[in-house]
Protein backbone atom coordinates (compact mmCIF):
# COMPACT_ATOMS: atom_id res chain seq x y z
CA UNK A 1 0.00 0.00 0.00
CA UNK A 2 0.91 3.65 -0.51
CA UNK A 3 3.23 3.20 -3.47
CA UNK A 4 3.48 5.82 -6.15
CA UNK A 5 1.35 5.06 -9.19
CA UNK A 6 2.44 5.80 -11.89
CA UNK A 7 6.21 6.40 -11.50
CA UNK A 8 7.67 9.65 -12.87
CA UNK A 9 7.02 9.76 -16.61
CA UNK A 10 6.72 11.99 -19.66
CA UNK A 11 3.50 13.58 -18.37
CA UNK A 12 5.36 14.96 -15.35
CA UNK A 13 7.23 18.17 -14.78
CA UNK A 14 10.70 17.02 -13.93
CA UNK A 15 13.93 18.62 -12.82
CA UNK A 16 17.16 16.66 -12.71
CA UNK A 17 18.52 13.68 -14.56
CA UNK A 18 16.07 10.93 -15.45
CA UNK A 19 18.56 8.32 -14.22
CA UNK A 20 19.20 10.06 -10.87
CA UNK A 21 19.45 7.52 -8.04
CA UNK A 22 17.02 9.42 -5.83
CA UNK A 23 13.61 10.23 -7.27
CA UNK A 24 11.57 12.64 -5.20
CA UNK A 25 7.95 13.22 -6.20
CA UNK A 26 5.98 15.94 -4.44
CA UNK A 27 2.20 16.23 -4.42
CA UNK A 28 1.39 19.81 -3.54
CA UNK A 29 -1.24 22.53 -3.36
CA UNK A 30 -0.22 26.07 -4.29
CA UNK A 31 -2.39 27.68 -1.65
CA UNK A 32 -1.29 25.41 1.19
CA UNK A 33 1.08 27.19 3.59
CA UNK A 34 2.89 23.94 4.42
CA UNK A 35 3.63 23.45 0.73
CA UNK A 36 4.96 27.00 0.63
CA UNK A 37 7.45 26.09 3.35
CA UNK A 38 8.23 22.75 1.71
CA UNK A 39 9.03 24.60 -1.51
CA UNK A 40 12.05 26.20 0.17
CA UNK A 41 13.07 22.87 1.68
CA UNK A 42 12.94 21.20 -1.73
CA UNK A 43 15.09 23.96 -3.22
CA UNK A 44 17.70 23.45 -0.52
CA UNK A 45 17.62 19.69 -1.06
CA UNK A 46 18.07 20.13 -4.80
CA UNK A 47 21.13 22.32 -4.21
CA UNK A 48 22.59 19.84 -1.75
CA UNK A 49 22.01 16.75 -3.88
CA UNK A 50 22.72 18.05 -7.35
CA UNK A 51 22.75 15.33 -9.99
CA UNK A 52 21.78 12.68 -7.46
CA UNK A 53 18.20 13.97 -7.39
CA UNK A 54 15.29 13.91 -9.76
CA UNK A 55 12.32 16.04 -8.68
CA UNK A 56 8.80 15.78 -10.05
CA UNK A 57 5.87 17.93 -8.96
CA UNK A 58 2.24 16.81 -9.20
CA UNK A 59 -0.86 18.81 -8.35
CA UNK A 60 -2.99 17.92 -5.37
CA UNK A 61 -5.26 20.93 -4.89
CA UNK A 62 -7.66 20.62 -1.97
CA UNK A 63 -10.17 22.89 -3.60
CA UNK A 64 -12.75 22.94 -0.82
CA UNK A 65 -10.25 24.16 1.75
CA UNK A 66 -8.20 26.30 -0.63
CA UNK A 67 -10.47 28.07 -3.11
CA UNK A 68 -7.61 29.45 -5.23
CA UNK A 69 -5.49 26.31 -5.37
CA UNK A 70 -7.10 24.83 -8.46
CA UNK A 71 -6.79 28.00 -10.52
CA UNK A 72 -3.15 28.34 -9.48
CA UNK A 73 -2.48 24.74 -10.51
CA UNK A 74 -4.11 25.39 -13.87
CA UNK A 75 -1.97 28.51 -14.28
CA UNK A 76 1.21 26.52 -13.67
CA UNK A 77 0.10 23.86 -16.15
CA UNK A 78 -0.85 26.50 -18.73
CA UNK A 79 2.63 28.02 -18.39
CA UNK A 80 3.97 24.49 -18.73
CA UNK A 81 2.44 24.24 -22.20
CA UNK A 82 4.82 27.05 -23.13
CA UNK A 83 7.77 25.32 -21.44
CA UNK A 84 7.60 27.68 -18.50
CA UNK A 85 6.27 25.40 -15.80
CA UNK A 86 9.14 25.72 -13.31
CA UNK A 87 9.57 29.50 -13.30
CA UNK A 88 5.78 29.81 -12.92
CA UNK A 89 5.75 27.19 -10.17
CA UNK A 90 8.43 29.13 -8.28
CA UNK A 91 6.69 32.48 -8.68
CA UNK A 92 3.39 31.07 -7.47
CA UNK A 93 4.90 29.49 -4.37
CA UNK A 94 6.91 32.62 -3.62
CA UNK A 95 3.74 34.72 -3.78
CA UNK A 96 1.21 32.31 -2.29
CA UNK A 97 -0.94 35.02 -0.72
CA UNK A 98 -1.60 36.53 -4.15
CA UNK A 99 -3.36 34.02 -6.36
CA UNK A 100 -6.13 36.00 -8.02
CA UNK A 101 -6.25 36.02 -11.82
CA UNK A 102 -4.61 39.45 -12.04
CA UNK A 103 -1.63 38.04 -10.13
CA UNK A 104 -1.46 34.77 -12.04
CA UNK A 105 -1.44 36.64 -15.35
CA UNK A 106 1.28 38.95 -14.07
CA UNK A 107 3.42 35.93 -13.11
CA UNK A 108 2.82 34.41 -16.53
CA UNK A 109 4.00 37.65 -18.14
CA UNK A 110 7.09 37.70 -15.91
CA UNK A 111 7.88 34.15 -17.03
CA UNK A 112 7.71 35.27 -20.64
CA UNK A 113 4.49 33.49 -21.56
CA UNK A 114 2.44 34.55 -24.56
CA UNK A 115 -0.53 35.87 -22.61
CA UNK A 116 -3.18 35.22 -25.26
CA UNK A 117 -2.15 31.61 -25.43
CA UNK A 118 -1.94 31.45 -21.63
CA UNK A 119 -5.47 32.85 -21.32
CA UNK A 120 -6.75 30.13 -23.63
CA UNK A 121 -4.88 27.33 -21.96
CA UNK A 122 -5.69 28.18 -18.34
CA UNK A 123 -9.37 27.58 -19.14
CA UNK A 124 -8.84 24.58 -21.40
CA UNK A 125 -10.18 21.09 -20.77
CA UNK A 126 -6.72 19.64 -21.35
CA UNK A 127 -5.25 21.63 -18.46
CA UNK A 128 -8.20 20.86 -16.18
CA UNK A 129 -7.80 17.16 -16.98
CA UNK A 130 -4.07 17.22 -16.32
CA UNK A 131 -4.64 18.68 -12.84
CA UNK A 132 -7.42 16.21 -12.04
CA UNK A 133 -5.35 13.30 -13.29
CA UNK A 134 -2.48 14.38 -11.02
CA UNK A 135 -4.94 14.55 -8.13
CA UNK A 136 -6.36 11.09 -8.84
CA UNK A 137 -2.93 9.52 -9.18
CA UNK A 138 -2.17 11.02 -5.77
CA UNK A 139 -5.34 9.63 -4.20
CA UNK A 140 -4.53 6.23 -5.67
CA UNK A 141 -0.97 6.40 -4.39
CA UNK A 142 -2.05 7.17 -0.83
CA UNK A 143 -1.42 10.91 -0.66
CA UNK A 144 -2.70 11.82 2.79
CA UNK A 145 -2.21 15.54 3.02
CA UNK A 146 -0.19 18.30 1.43
CA UNK A 147 2.62 18.16 0.81
CA UNK A 148 3.11 14.40 0.44
CA UNK A 149 6.48 13.14 -0.79
CA UNK A 150 7.34 9.86 -2.43
CA UNK A 151 10.97 8.77 -2.41
CA UNK A 152 11.83 6.17 -5.03
CA UNK A 153 8.19 5.22 -5.20
CA UNK A 154 7.39 4.89 -1.51
CA UNK A 155 5.40 7.37 0.54
CA UNK A 156 7.70 9.23 2.89
CA UNK A 157 5.92 9.66 6.24
CA UNK A 158 8.83 11.27 8.09
CA UNK A 159 9.46 14.91 8.83
CA UNK A 160 10.38 17.20 5.96
CA UNK A 161 12.43 19.53 8.07
CA UNK A 162 15.41 20.13 5.76
CA UNK A 163 18.05 18.29 7.82
CA UNK A 164 15.81 15.28 8.40
CA UNK A 165 14.70 14.86 4.82
CA UNK A 166 18.17 15.52 3.43
CA UNK A 167 19.83 13.00 5.70
CA UNK A 168 17.16 10.44 4.79
CA UNK A 169 17.77 10.99 1.09
CA UNK A 170 21.54 10.91 1.47
CA UNK A 171 21.28 7.72 3.44
CA UNK A 172 19.21 6.16 0.67
CA UNK A 173 21.75 7.38 -1.83
CA UNK A 174 24.52 5.76 0.22
CA UNK A 175 22.64 2.48 0.47
CA UNK A 176 22.23 2.37 -3.29
CA UNK A 177 25.92 3.08 -3.79
CA UNK A 178 26.84 0.09 -1.62
CA UNK A 179 24.77 -2.30 -3.69
CA UNK B 1 -9.70 -5.84 16.47
CA UNK B 2 -11.99 -4.07 14.07
CA UNK B 3 -14.77 -6.12 12.47
CA UNK B 4 -13.38 -7.79 9.38
CA UNK B 5 -14.51 -8.40 5.83
CA UNK B 6 -17.30 -10.95 5.53
CA UNK B 7 -19.23 -9.76 8.61
CA UNK B 8 -22.62 -8.10 8.43
CA UNK B 9 -22.15 -4.40 9.26
CA UNK B 10 -23.93 -3.47 12.50
CA UNK B 11 -26.79 -1.08 11.77
CA UNK B 12 -27.09 2.26 13.56
CA UNK B 13 -29.01 5.48 13.56
CA UNK B 14 -27.08 8.60 14.52
CA UNK B 15 -27.66 12.33 14.41
CA UNK B 16 -25.93 14.34 11.70
CA UNK B 17 -27.67 17.57 12.68
CA UNK B 18 -29.79 18.43 15.73
CA UNK B 19 -32.96 17.31 13.90
CA UNK B 20 -31.71 14.77 11.35
CA UNK B 21 -30.56 11.20 11.76
CA UNK B 22 -28.89 8.85 9.35
CA UNK B 23 -28.89 5.06 9.46
CA UNK B 24 -26.84 2.51 7.59
CA UNK B 25 -30.11 1.06 6.31
CA UNK B 26 -30.82 4.30 4.43
CA UNK B 27 -27.95 3.39 2.10
CA UNK B 28 -29.03 -0.09 1.02
CA UNK B 29 -28.25 -0.42 -2.66
CA UNK B 30 -25.22 1.86 -2.31
CA UNK B 31 -21.75 1.06 -1.08
CA UNK B 32 -20.84 2.95 2.08
CA UNK B 33 -17.44 4.14 3.24
CA UNK B 34 -17.65 4.44 7.00
CA UNK B 35 -14.72 6.53 8.22
CA UNK B 36 -14.25 6.50 11.99
CA UNK B 37 -11.88 9.22 13.18
CA UNK B 38 -10.82 10.32 16.66
CA UNK B 39 -11.98 13.92 16.72
CA UNK B 40 -13.05 16.97 14.74
CA UNK B 41 -10.28 19.59 14.53
CA UNK B 42 -7.36 17.27 15.22
CA UNK B 43 -4.56 18.00 12.72
CA UNK B 44 -4.62 14.58 11.06
CA UNK B 45 -8.42 14.41 10.64
CA UNK B 46 -8.28 17.87 9.14
CA UNK B 47 -6.47 16.53 6.08
CA UNK B 48 -8.12 13.13 5.86
CA UNK B 49 -11.75 14.17 5.42
CA UNK B 50 -11.16 16.94 2.85
CA UNK B 51 -9.43 14.37 0.62
CA UNK B 52 -12.55 12.16 0.67
CA UNK B 53 -14.66 15.23 0.01
CA UNK B 54 -12.50 16.12 -2.97
CA UNK B 55 -12.83 12.56 -4.30
CA UNK B 56 -16.63 12.37 -4.00
CA UNK B 57 -17.31 12.39 -7.76
CA UNK B 58 -15.04 9.36 -8.28
CA UNK B 59 -16.38 7.58 -5.20
CA UNK B 60 -19.97 8.10 -6.36
CA UNK B 61 -19.07 6.70 -9.76
CA UNK B 62 -18.01 3.60 -7.85
CA UNK B 63 -21.48 3.54 -6.26
CA UNK B 64 -20.30 4.72 -2.86
CA UNK B 65 -21.29 7.30 -0.26
CA UNK B 66 -19.01 8.55 2.50
CA UNK B 67 -20.02 8.83 6.15
CA UNK B 68 -17.63 10.32 8.69
CA UNK B 69 -18.17 9.31 12.30
CA UNK B 70 -16.69 10.43 15.61
CA UNK B 71 -17.80 10.91 19.21
CA UNK B 72 -18.11 14.69 18.77
CA UNK B 73 -21.51 16.32 19.23
CA UNK B 74 -23.63 17.60 16.34
CA UNK B 75 -22.80 21.26 16.94
CA UNK B 76 -19.12 20.52 16.83
CA UNK B 77 -19.61 18.49 13.62
CA UNK B 78 -21.57 21.32 12.00
CA UNK B 79 -18.83 23.84 12.73
CA UNK B 80 -16.11 21.46 11.54
CA UNK B 81 -17.94 20.49 8.34
CA UNK B 82 -18.61 24.12 7.55
CA UNK B 83 -15.02 25.15 8.17
CA UNK B 84 -13.62 22.36 5.96
CA UNK B 85 -16.49 22.61 3.47
CA UNK B 86 -17.11 18.87 3.71
CA UNK B 87 -19.76 17.56 1.35
CA UNK B 88 -20.75 14.39 3.16
CA UNK B 89 -22.49 13.81 6.51
CA UNK B 90 -20.64 13.58 9.81
CA UNK B 91 -22.35 11.26 12.28
CA UNK B 92 -22.34 11.93 15.97
CA UNK B 93 -21.56 8.79 18.01
CA UNK B 94 -22.27 10.84 21.10
CA UNK B 95 -25.01 9.24 23.19
CA UNK B 96 -24.39 6.63 24.42
CA UNK B 97 -20.86 7.72 23.73
CA UNK B 98 -18.97 5.58 21.22
CA UNK B 99 -21.72 2.94 21.02
CA UNK B 100 -21.33 2.48 17.28
CA UNK B 101 -17.53 2.51 17.48
CA UNK B 102 -17.84 -0.27 20.08
CA UNK B 103 -20.14 -2.25 17.79
CA UNK B 104 -17.46 -2.10 15.08
CA UNK B 105 -14.80 -2.85 17.68
CA UNK B 106 -12.82 0.33 17.07
CA UNK B 107 -13.40 2.18 20.36
CA UNK B 108 -10.37 3.16 22.44
CA UNK B 109 -11.64 2.82 25.98
CA UNK B 110 -8.82 4.63 27.78
CA UNK B 111 -8.96 7.55 25.37
CA UNK B 112 -12.72 7.90 24.99
CA UNK B 113 -12.64 8.15 21.21
CA UNK B 114 -12.44 5.78 18.26
CA UNK B 115 -9.56 4.45 16.22
CA UNK B 116 -8.87 5.92 12.83
CA UNK B 117 -10.66 3.09 11.04
CA UNK B 118 -12.14 2.62 7.60
CA UNK B 119 -14.89 0.21 6.55
CA UNK B 120 -16.15 -0.40 3.05
CA UNK B 121 -19.67 -1.83 3.26
CA UNK B 122 -21.38 -3.22 0.18
CA UNK B 123 -24.88 -2.73 -1.19
CA UNK B 124 -26.26 -5.54 0.95
CA UNK B 125 -24.74 -4.23 4.17
CA UNK B 126 -21.79 -6.61 4.31
CA UNK B 127 -18.34 -5.41 5.38
CA UNK B 128 -16.02 -5.99 2.43
CA UNK B 129 -12.84 -4.29 3.63
CA UNK B 130 -11.65 -2.74 6.87
CA UNK B 131 -8.48 -1.05 7.98
CA UNK B 132 -7.25 0.52 11.20
CA UNK B 133 -4.57 3.14 10.71
CA UNK B 134 -2.02 4.12 13.36
CA UNK B 135 -3.84 6.89 15.24
CA UNK B 136 -1.50 9.66 14.05
CA UNK B 137 -1.32 8.59 10.41
CA UNK B 138 -3.88 9.67 7.87
CA UNK B 139 -4.62 6.54 5.79
CA UNK B 140 -5.37 8.44 2.57
CA UNK B 141 -7.77 6.98 0.01
CA UNK B 142 -5.79 4.31 -1.85
CA UNK B 143 -7.20 1.40 0.17
CA UNK B 144 -10.78 2.61 -0.24
CA UNK B 145 -10.42 3.03 -4.01
CA UNK B 146 -8.94 -0.43 -4.37
CA UNK B 147 -11.69 -2.03 -2.29
CA UNK B 148 -14.45 -0.27 -4.24
CA UNK B 149 -12.92 -1.17 -7.58
CA UNK B 150 -12.75 -4.77 -6.42
CA UNK B 151 -16.49 -4.67 -5.67
CA UNK B 152 -17.21 -3.08 -9.03
CA UNK B 153 -15.32 -5.81 -10.87
CA UNK B 154 -17.06 -8.48 -8.81
CA UNK B 155 -20.42 -7.17 -10.03
CA UNK B 156 -19.39 -7.15 -13.67
CA UNK B 157 -18.01 -10.65 -13.80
Amino acid sequence: MSRLRPPPNAQDHIQGRPDAPIQLVEYGDYECPFCGRAHLVVKAIQRAMGDDLLLAFRNFPLTQVHPRALRAAQAAEAAGLQDRFWPMHDLIFENQQFLEDEHLFRYAALCGCDLDQFAQDIDSDAVAEKVRSDFLSGARSGVNGTPTFFVNGERYDGSWEPEVLLSFLQQMRGVRELR
Amino acid sequence: MALEAGRQAPDFSLHTTPDQSVGLRDFRGRNVILAFYPADWSPVCSDQLPIYSELLPELRKLGAEVLGISVDGVWCHLAFAKDRKLRFPLLSDFEPKGEVARAYDVYRKGDGFSERALFVIDREGMIRWSYVSPIGVNPGADGILEALEGLQQGRKS
